[in-house]
């Protein structure tokens, strides 16, 4: 076989699978996991911010207090408890359960509308508290 | 000469020669950080505000910061996990995957770093 004459190679499933949920959930697990790794930056601002005294919080509080950052904190905040729900979806699929059509469906639904009530649930709190 | 078959040597390693270890290691810090994550989300919504003086005394009691110590470390080190599959599977040239892993892990290591360093000078320096 000559090694120059070009073969055609086979694509990868992500390439010829019909889109559907659960490559939904699973990419979006991807996105929320990276999304907090970006995340992690504001958070470990507003530790440096509170370790560097009064003056330097003040000026944190006013970034946090921004509407566009609140708009990104709520993006985060989002992100957090749907990797958090998809996360537990999938550790108990490492134990092997789970796995069936129909369990994944559901488990998927639930980690996804619990994750949009969590977010919800979180903000109002987070509100009501007074400490946004 | 090994008696042993080859099949034995190199079962449970990969072409990475380290078995299952990244594996393993996302999913204890995963289980991990559900408990963390829990906590710090319960205790952010539980703080009245988010002031100064609330948020430095949250993070002077010995058993936050701990947990808050805890929490960077375990995340940071889940972000590297997590973030490394995703430039093995992306970043296709040797060279760039290298660079690119290199600094990320430089970036967590030090976001790893300042967190920390923040909340033990938080929980030392304070006298509540």
């Amino acid at each position: 076989m000559n090694s120059t004459t070009k073969h055609p190679r086979p694509l990868s499933p992500f390439w010829n699978y019909r889109w559907q949920y659960s490559n939904t959930l699973s990419i979006l697990n991807r996105l929320t996991g990276c999304a907090l790794s970006v995340g992690l930056i504001l958070f470990v601002y507003w530790l440096i911010a509170a370790a560097s005294g009064e003056a330097s919080y003040a000026n944190a509080q006013t970034v946090f207090a921004h509407p566009l950052t609140k708009l990104v904190l709520f993006g985060f905040s989002f992100a957090f408890f749907y990797h958090l729900a998809n996360g537990i979806r999938h550790l108990v699929w490492d134990t092997g359960r789970g796995l069936e059509r129909s369990a994944a469906r559901t488990s998927g639904w639930v980690a996804f509308v619990g994750s949009v009530v969590l977010t919800i649930l979180f903000w109002a709190l987070v509100l009501a508290g007074g400490a946004a | 000469m090994s008696l042993r078959s080859p099949i034995g040597r190199v079962l449970g390693y990969g072409a990475a020669k380290e078995g299952v270890g990244h594996w393993w290691s996302q999913r204890v810090t995963s289980v991990a950080l559900v408990i963390l994550g829990l906590w710090f989300v319960t205790a952010l919504v539980r703080l009245p505000d988010l002031s100064y003086a609330l948020v430095t005394a949250w993070l002077a009691q010995p058993v936050n910061a701990v947990l808050m110590t805890l929490l960077v470390a375990t995340t940071v080190y889940h972000s590297k996990l997590g973030v490394q599959v995703v430039v093995e599977d992306y970043v296709t040239t040797a060279g760039t995957k290298v660079v690119t892993m290199l600094v990320l892990n430089f970036l967590h290591v030090a976001l790893g770093a300042l967190g920390i360093f923040a909340i033990l000078k938080i929980a030392f320096g304070a006298s509540a």
